[in-house]
């Protein structure tokens, strides 16, 4: 496939093959199928991308995504305020709301510790959190990062972050699936563990 | 104790192999051909049903017969009077598959030690000759085969590990709470670090009686064999030793204290084996080691492991080889599969002894295998 009929073309494919899981094949597929639409389809479709890179917002409260400057959950008076759990990404966030059972607020970290990915704790948004904690705002929080040793060295690093403070650091009940990622815990399991968390300390040995 | 053995065995472009398919005794297996003709693959077809993989490459692919596209292995074990099927394909390009009485396997880990095998090959030189790395892998396999745990420590440890590597080389662009961002990583060493160390230890105790019995039954000398287990935790407890020496590392870019820089340490008669035991001394500690590793999984297992002995008569007198064979072909031993260049060789010493055992010839035209000899 090196011998495109048109830069244009090749360009397109390109751009497409450059998005995580797609090969030229199906780049190739996706381009040509965009080419065959209507022209206000493909319109459309470009400023949607567009608009979402230059639109989307982080709620200047949780860091979640969001299209406003303070989010939907975070405006939310009927949430309890005094409880945030601490989540990597908002696929995180999409996937405890859809327990149905969570009734606190979040507060997105943004990503994990991880040095090989060139990631350290000054890379971590934790202000806004901070900011609620020393203000007395908050009661618990909930550590509910993946299970992986860098979720367990960013547990680690707000635990001791935060272990001075009045608040109870709590994180998800074990032994429950996690897996790699939040966002594939099932429903019921996840909306357990949030249920059954317990106190960090009591989880970590040394 | 449980009954093991390898009851039948065919191979599909394995290796040299085209295709083959052989019966054997539950005792004594002989492959009998020049060099280069395949009876180490065989050993190895077995290794695979065994433990998944190959002894000699860890690739897969590269086991199947020049310019084929997939090999399968079979094998009929039979384990305390059942018999079990085991299935082993690999094809160019896709997921190994391994299966057990027609049941994929979902974790290969998982078959681990059903069917132990203890191989002793002329590659286990590297013992001695190379880098310590092989004698913690020598510890390692061994452990992991019965304490699953142990596998999961060392897993993380080794993350950790990378991790805390990585940060260190980072230094340069984050001087500012370096060694707290550094002591996260601390904390995640300590807890995997101990349990292996801990678990080394424990493993290296219990394994140096046993080999020096067994070095004593084949040397027929008095010779006192060292194996010693060095680690810095003998030292100083992990975390201590990782903050005296965070300087240390800062300035080097790596870890330099750990489990991962362990070691055994090898004697006769308290001189290091590397420097002063003779290529036939060597040769039987390494003999005896193995056994002691045979012995050890034996007694976990509950079952004798199959012996597969590779060339190993290849630097021994005819006195230590016979010594050698007497002593698998007693009781405590299970099947064995061994091969070797010459028949007579073999065939004078099995003769006298009262056991079971199968001869097979394996030619220059290695698409076939013809058995050979009495049962
Ligand atoms: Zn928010």
């Amino acid at each position: 496939m090196s011998h495109f009929p048109s830069k244009l073309l090749e360009e397109a494919v390109e751009a497409f093959a450059g998005l995580p899981g797609i090969g030229k094949k199906t780049a190739f597929r996706l381009v040509m199928f965009l080419l065959r639409q209507d022209q206000d389809v493909v319109e459309h479709f470009g400023q949607t991308i567009i608009r979402l890179k230059k639109e989307i917002r982080y709620c200047r409260s949780c860091n979640n995504i969001s299209d406003k400057e303070i989010c939907d959950i975070c405006a939310n008076k009927h949430r309890n305020h005094s409880l945030v759990c601490v989540v990597e990404s908002p696929q995180d966030v999409m996937a405890i709301e859809n327990t149905g059972q969570y009734h606190g607020i979040y507060h997105v970290l943004g990503g994990l510790i991880s040095p090989v990915d060139g990631i350290g704790p000054n890379d971590l948004v934790t202000a806004p959190l901070e900011e609620k904690i020393n203000k007395g705002e908050v009661k618990e929080i909930i550590l509910a990062l993946s299970t992986t040793m860098e979720g367990d060295t960013t547990n680690f690093y707000l635990f001791r972050k935060f272990k001075d403070t009045p608040v109870k650091i709590t994180t998800l009940a074990r032994g429950v699936s996690v897996g790699g990622e939040l966002e594939y815990a099932d429903e019921v399991t996840l909306g357990r563990s949030i249920a059954n968390r317990t106190l960090f300390e009591d989880t970590f040995t040394l | 104790m449980n009954n093991l053995y390898l009851n039948k065995l065919s191979l599909v472009q394995f290796k040299n192999y085209q295709e083959a398919s052989l019966a054997f005794s539950p005792k004594i297996n002989c492959f009998v051909g020049d060099n280069g003709v395949g009876k180490t693959n065989l050993l190895d077809a077995i290794h695979y049903l065994s433990l998944t993989k190959s002894f000699f490459n860890n690739i897969d692919q590269q086991n199947i017969l020049h310019g084929k596209d997939f090999f399968v292995l079979q094998g009929e074990f039979v384990k305390k009077g059942h018999s079990e099927k085991v299935f082993c394909s690999v094809r160019q390009n896709k997921k190994k598959i391994f299966k057990r009485n027609n049941k994929d396997y979902e974790r290969f880990a998982d078959h681990i030690g059903l069917f132990p095998v203890v191989m002793i090959s002329p590659a286990d030189s590297s013992l001695i000759l190379e880098g310590s790395e092989q004698r913690r892998r020598f510890m390692d396999t061994v452990i992991s085969l019965y304490n699953k745990q142990y596998l999961h420590a060392l897993i993380r440890y080794n993350r950790a590990l990378l991790q805390r590597n990585k940060l260190l080389k980072q230094f340069e662009f984050k001087r500012e709470n370096f060694y707290d961002e550094l002591e996260l990583w601390d904390t995640q060493l300590v807890v995997p670090g101990n349990e292996i160390y801990q678990k080394r230890k424990e493993f290296i105790e219990k394994v140096i009686p046993v080999f020096q019995q067994y070095y004593n039954t084949i040397s027929e000398e008095k010779e006192k064999v060292g194996l010693e287990y060095r680690s810095q935790l003998h030292e100083s407890n992990f975390e201590t030793l990782l903050v005296t020496n965070r300087d240390k590392d800062r300035v080097m870019q790596f870890s330099t204290v750990g489990v991962h820089k362990d070691d055994l340490m090898m004697s006769l008669n308290d001189h290091p084996l590397k420097k002063t035991g003779s290529q036939g001394q060597q040769k039987t500690f390494l003999v005896a080691l193995k056994f002691a590793k045979f012995g050890f999984i034996r007694d976990l297992t509950h079952t004798k492991p199959i012996l597969l002995l590779d060339d190993i008569f290849d630097k021994f007198d005819a006195h230590r080889v016979s010594q050698i064979i007497r002593m698998v072909a007693q009781n405590e031993f299970g099947q064995i599969f061994i091969t070797d260049t010459q028949l007579e060789h073999l065939e004078n010493i099995l003769q006298e002894l009262d056991t079971d055992y199968k001869v097979f010839k394996i030619n220059e035209e290695i698409k076939t295998v013809i058995p050979g000899g009495e049962t």
